[in-house]
């Protein structure tokens, strides 16, 4: 054994230093990126960490700026038809994939049909539901794709129709749901194209290398039509879990760029690395749900109580570090489409913490809960440092007002299965905005759907009820204007958060390292940062 | 994990032996073995040093103004304080470290008992069963001892915690089965020599039933080998919770243990350094002297002479 | 000999397979599945993912089907990681895991038994009292706390190894987890060479020799050690196994692409196929080397007289 260790290592010594002088001349990213990703393949992706691979090899019709906002890139321009239905996009000319296929209509057209194929079982096929026949399609009813809203008019013009008018549609079309699919390869070799062997794109980059449990390595892609302006050759996702390690090698100089922190470090990362540390709010909220099936949670003053006694301005600084800002309402701060709305804040909002731990204590007392008979309440929440802490923080929070709280906690995938089937009393939930726009956490309080004899509760883990909410909803899918669409929703919210159909505790912040040598990075509320935006100097 | 201070094949040396000897003598030898012990400096160091722990943990809480769990909104993610009662510090709640430590070994000596025990309630009986039929039922059982010996235990425990759910029952349960193995080889071998003696030929011939047997005369002369077991396998049991712990799969909120808080210190070694350097002195200092007492405990109750 | 070893393969079979089969049960029977997320599946969606992945066959079935993939070498799919297959995933891992663990354990058992044998030689001396300390140390800290300190003191502050990762072969990488991995291991071997040295120093068949005026302790040390090393022996077979188990950890730690790192997610995440495969593995590697370890002490024990 020990004669092939010195094999080995006179081996590796020789490839590291042959590797050095090659690696010298590119600019290379490193970057943290998480998890491992489960697939690279756009229909089959759920994770931000996918995310981050995806987008930099493959573009849709729309891509995201530094900003994130909604720009040209496949598509080199779009008309709308007047009431708002037919979206009607230009391919750039010379766009190809990275074999030398030229990227055309048809795979855009095969690409969406596969979203919707029910064999693909793609779970998030439903953002783009807007498009005429998406859903049936997904779940059976409709069978022949050529039904789909989404036709090739030629080579080089795609034609989506919509259900109803989507203020928000072409934000969803820069989602990885709506990128084109390489359809000569599928064709080929079917679900084996994310294979590195196999494997194309007609993005800024293109996979070059994936060890799982390691990193997968993206070179740019010089067939693609903007490469002149992507200045990083070379980029290198790394799986790493473990946050506290990876800020050490950060530190170490081995990652450029860190996609998430050990919140303990917040403080210590704002004073030691001044000017690297990118904390900004991002549409998401992190709420409590209460299961309004059992009592006392069907009573709305119960949950205001519960509400009042949270002291939501220390959570974010103290109990966690990054100074996450209090929410009160449904809807983030920052959300397009909502203009002339303005940001939701309870009756309460001007007393005291003192106060309203005061009359939500007085509340409470009326129902008969007290110091000594206390409510007795079951806290879930799914195993995080995070969820621990404020879930610690708030059960004493709760004692003020005589409530005492047990703590459980169970791995995600146990966590949220119990949700779903009503087995909690409160549970802690959160959501990530898939496009920017109210509806989209709006509707995660509508009323089930009837099927097949049972009520599908969806998202709507509480089972929050109300005709009048859910009609409010249902009259701004067909408002075409926007500034009244944005003022049914908004009394939508202000119906639902007066009810405390759930609570809402804060704002979710992105909290992203940035090395001093790499440029280019924006805070932005969708927190995506696509490479092809970002410079490095050495 | 089990085997960690390699106690294992220490004991089992010594079970061999056990086989081959006549069995212990009663008292005398109970006296001899003080008198060794007491030689060994080390261990009875060991013993103050493991009585003041427990004295810490159990009685300690008495004297300190914070409970573990109770939150100091003034004080979070602060250093040792000594106004504000906080004379280790607070954790990232903002709860007193002191508190916290002494509940933590609380938590940790009791699962460590707890799970020393089952695992010497199923190794006594099963050892002891093996020995006393001995022939084909003796071998049956050993060859899976054996191989259960080789199987990687942690995962099996790993997966029925994750499966099971966070049950404090469960876990002292599931770590006592991982080190029930070793326990039941020496006990075999003790039984085996036992079981020629005259006492229990004459239990026999008296029409004794194999388990009256068992129980009535076999198992009492097993104390030696038994607490050496227990002493030396209570570090492995607070090991394997700490392991658990670190992969989040051990004790639970607002509970917490040596290896729970030393898994939230770890990380945050730079910054928070009194979360870490309370639980780590608590936990070594305490493993160190257990394993001194039971290798002390060993050498004293040795049955060859030196 | 032979016949010797093929019994002791064959009994060690019907175990793996009573083991495999408790795992699969286990899992399934589990709360919880694969595609419970943050957000609920469109109840179509979710039919199709189960049918794609046989979870609508009656268990015994879906039993069967992993068993005979199994005997074919096919682990199944994951049920996470979509673009691989969880033979693939274990394909890459594998060798990576052996390697480390491989490492550790020949570093650790030499080390440890130089340092027990010195310990012997020095019995209660001060060498021995300073060896016994630091093998215990090394013993009683967890080994998530030395892999932590380690990353920080030699790989964010005086940046002589890298932090963690594995950039396709460097020995550098190599260096930080190895030693966490080593410590322990070094301390029970050295423990138990110590004891059984101590033992063997003790006995007639020594005592006679020196008595003889055999030579310088070195002499002795050569004729002490094979008998000494047999219980060391037997040890190496339970040792590699709890190696692998603080692989567990170091990987994690040290963000290495072992088969490690997947056990603990899949297990988290429910996937089943992986961690059956998984722990599988880990099964064999151990029986396997248990099986050698048996082996090579029944070629050592014959030159043994005395015991």
């Amino acid at each position: 054994m020990k004669f092939t260790q010195t094999l080995t290592a006179v081996a590796t010594a020789g490839a590291m230093a042959l590797l050095m002088s090659t690696a010298a001349s590119a600019v290379t990213l490193n970057m943290m990126n998480g998890s491992e990703p489960g697939s690279i393949d756009p229909h089959k992706a759920s994770g931000d960490w996918e995310n981050r691979i995806i987008g930099d090899y493959i573009e849709g019709l729309m891509a995201e700026d530094a900003n994130a906002e909604a720009i040209p890139g496949q598509a080199e321009s779009y008309t709308i038809s007047d009431d708002g239905l037919v979206y009607t996009f230009k391919l750039r000319d010379g766009i190809q994939w990275s074999d030398g296929e030229p990227v055309t209509a048809e795979d855009f057209v095969f690409a969406f049909q596969r979203l919707f194929n029910p064999a693909t079982a793609s779970e998030y096929a439903y953002l783009q539901f807007p498009i005429v026949n998406g859903s049936e399609i997904a779940d059976g009813s409709v069978t022949d794709f050529n039904e789909l809203g989404v036709k090739a008019l030629d080579d080089k013009t795609v034609e989506i129709t919509l259900e109803g008018p989507t203020p928000f549609f072409l934000q969803a079309l820069t989602h990885y749901t709506a990128y084109p699919v390489p359809k000569h390869l599928i064709d080929k070799v079917g679900d084996q194209w994310t294979n590195v062997d196999n494997i194309v794109s007609n993005g800024p980059y293109s996979i070059k290398e994936w060890v799982p449990g390691s990193y997968i390595k993206s070179v740019k892609s010089e067939t693609y039509w903007d490469a002149a302006k992507v200045q990083i050759d070379e980029v290198n996702y790394f799986v790493q879990d473990d946050l506290s390690a990876a800020l050490s090698r950060y530190r170490a100089g081995e990652y450029d760029i860190l996609t998430d922190i050990p919140s303990d470090q917040a403080e210590w990362i704002k004073t030691n690395l001044p000017g690297q540390d990118y904390f900004a709010p991002f549409l998401g909220i992190y709420y409590y749900v209460i299961n309004q099936e059992k009592p006392p949670f069907d009573n709305p003053d119960v949950r205001k109580a519960l509400s009042m006694a949270i002291n939501r301005d220390v959570i974010g600084p103290d109990v966690l570090g990054t100074g996450e800002l209090p929410m009160y309402g449904w809807v983030p701060e920052g959300t397009a489409n909502y203009e002339g709305v303005a940001v939701y804040q309870p009756e309460w909002i001007g007393l005291s913490y003192e106060e309203r731990v005061a009359e939500a204590k007085t509340i409470m007392e009326g129902l008969g809960y007290t110091a000594s008979t206390p409510l007795q309440v079951q806290l879930k929440y799914n195993t995080n440092d995070n969820h621990q802490r404020i879930a610690v923080a708030i059960s004493s929070m709760w004692e003020q007002i005589g409530v005492k709280t047990e703590l459980f906690n169970s791995e995600t995938a146990v966590h949220y299965d119990a949700l779903r089937v009503g087995d909690f009393q409160i549970g802690r939930a959160g959501w990530l905005l898939d496009y920017s726009d109210p509806s989209n956490t709006l509707d995660l309080l509508r009323t089930g759907i009837a099927q097949g004899g049972e009520t599908n509760w969806g998202n709507n883990y509480g089972r929050y009820s109300n005709p009048e909410f859910d009609s409010l909803m249902e009259q701004a899918t067909k408002e075409q204007d926007l500034a009244a669409r944005a003022a049914l929703l908004g009394q939508a919210e202000k119906l639902a958060m007066d009810e405390y159909a759930a609570i809402p505790i804060y704002n979710y912040i992105a909290q992203n390292v940035v090395a001093p040598s790499v440029t280019g990075f924006v805070n932005n509320a969708a927190d995506i940062h696509r490479t092809r935006w970002l410079t490095k100097t050495e | 994990m089990a085997g960690i201070t390699g106690k294992d094949q220490v004991l089992t040396n010594y079970a061999k032996q056990l086989e081959t000897l006549d069995a212990p003598k009663g008292r005398s030898l109970t006296q001899d073995a003080v008198r060794r012990l007491r030689r060994n400096k080390a261990a009875v160091l060991s013993i103050f040093v493991v009585l003041f722990i427990i004295l810490f943990a159990f009685v300690g809480p008495y004297f300190l103004p914070w409970t573990y769990d109770k939150i100091d909104w003034s004080g979070i993610r602060k250093p040792p304080n000594f106004e504000a009662g906080h004379y280790a510090g607070t954790d990232q709640n903002g709860r007193d470290m002191l508190a916290r430590i002494m509940q933590g070994t609380q938590m940790s000596l009791i699962v460590a008992m707890v799970a020393t025990l089952v695992s010497v309630i199923i190794g006594v009986i099963y050892g002891a069963v093996a020995g006393y039929f001995g022939g084909k039922v003796d071998a049956v059982m050993m060859r899976f001892v054996d191989i259960m010996y080789a199987l990687p235990y942690i995962l099996f425990v790993i997966i029925l915690v994750v499966i099971f759910g966070r049950n404090p029952v469960l876990l002292f349960v599931g770590i006592g089965c991982l080190e029930w193995l070793t326990m039941a080889r020496i006990v075999r071998g003790q039984t085996l020599s036992l079981k020629e003696r005259e006492f229990v030929e004459a239990a026999k011939a008296g029409g004794a039933k194999p388990w009256t047997i068992i129980m009535r005369h076999i198992v009492p002369n097993l104390t030696g080998p038994v607490v050496i077991y227990a002493t030396l396998t209570i570090p492995e049991i607070i090991l394997t919770e700490s392991f658990l712990s670190y992969l989040g799969l051990g004790v639970q909120e607002p509970q917490t243990s040596l290896g729970t808080l030393i898994s939230f210190g770890a990380p945050v070694a730079e910054t928070l350094p009194w979360m870490l350097i309370g639980p780590a002195v608590v936990l070594v200092s305490l493993l160190l002297c257990l394993t001194y007492i039971g290798d002390g405990l060993r050498d004293a109750l040795d049955p060859k002479d030196r | 000999m032979f016949g010797y070893a093929a019994r002791r393969v064959l009994s060690a079979l019907p175990v793996a397979l009573i083991a495999v089969t408790a795992c699969f049960f286990i899992l399934r029977l589990a709360p919880g599945g694969p595609f419970d997320g943050e957000r609920a599946l469109p109840p179509q969606t979710l039919a199709n993912l189960r049918a794609y992945y046989n979870l609508d066959l009656p268990l015994i079935q879906q039993y069967f089907i992993y068993v005979w993939g199994l005997v074919r070498g096919d682990f199944g799919p994951s049920m996470v990681y979509n673009d691989f297959t969880v033979s693939q995933m274990l394909a890459i891992g594998l060798p990576f895991t052996l390697m480390l663990g491989f490492t550790a354990f020949v570093i650790g058992t030499v080390v440890g038994l130089l340092a027990g044998s010195l310990s012997a030689l020095y019995q209660n001396k001060l060498p021995d009292y300073v060896l016994v300390l630091l093998v215990m140390i090394g013993l009683v800290v967890p080994n998530f706390l030395i892999g932590s300190i380690l990353q920080l003191v030699f790989g964010v502050y005086l940046g002589w190894f890298p932090a963690g990762g594995w950039q396709n072969g460097s020995i550098a990488h190599l260096v930080l987890p190895v030693t966490v991995l080593v410590l322990p291991h070094a301390g029970r071997t050295a423990r138990l060479m110590r004891g059984s040295m101590i033992e063997v120093l003790g006995t007639n068949y020594v005592r006679t020799a020196r008595s003889k005026g055999l030579g310088t302790r070195l002499i002795l040390a050569r004729h002490a050690i094979k008998p000494a090393l047999l219980p060391v022996v037997s040890y190496l077979g339970p040792g590699l196994s709890y190696l692998l188990t603080g692989s567990l950890v170091v990987e994690q730690i040290f963000a290495l692409p072992g088969i490690g790192r997947y056990f603990i997610s899949a297990a988290l995440n429910r996937d089943y196929g992986l961690v059956l495969g998984t722990t599988i593995l880990y099964m064999f590697i151990i029986l396997a080397v248990n099986l050698l370890v048996d082996i090579i002490y029944a070629w050592l024990d014959p030159k043994v007289r005395y015991n």
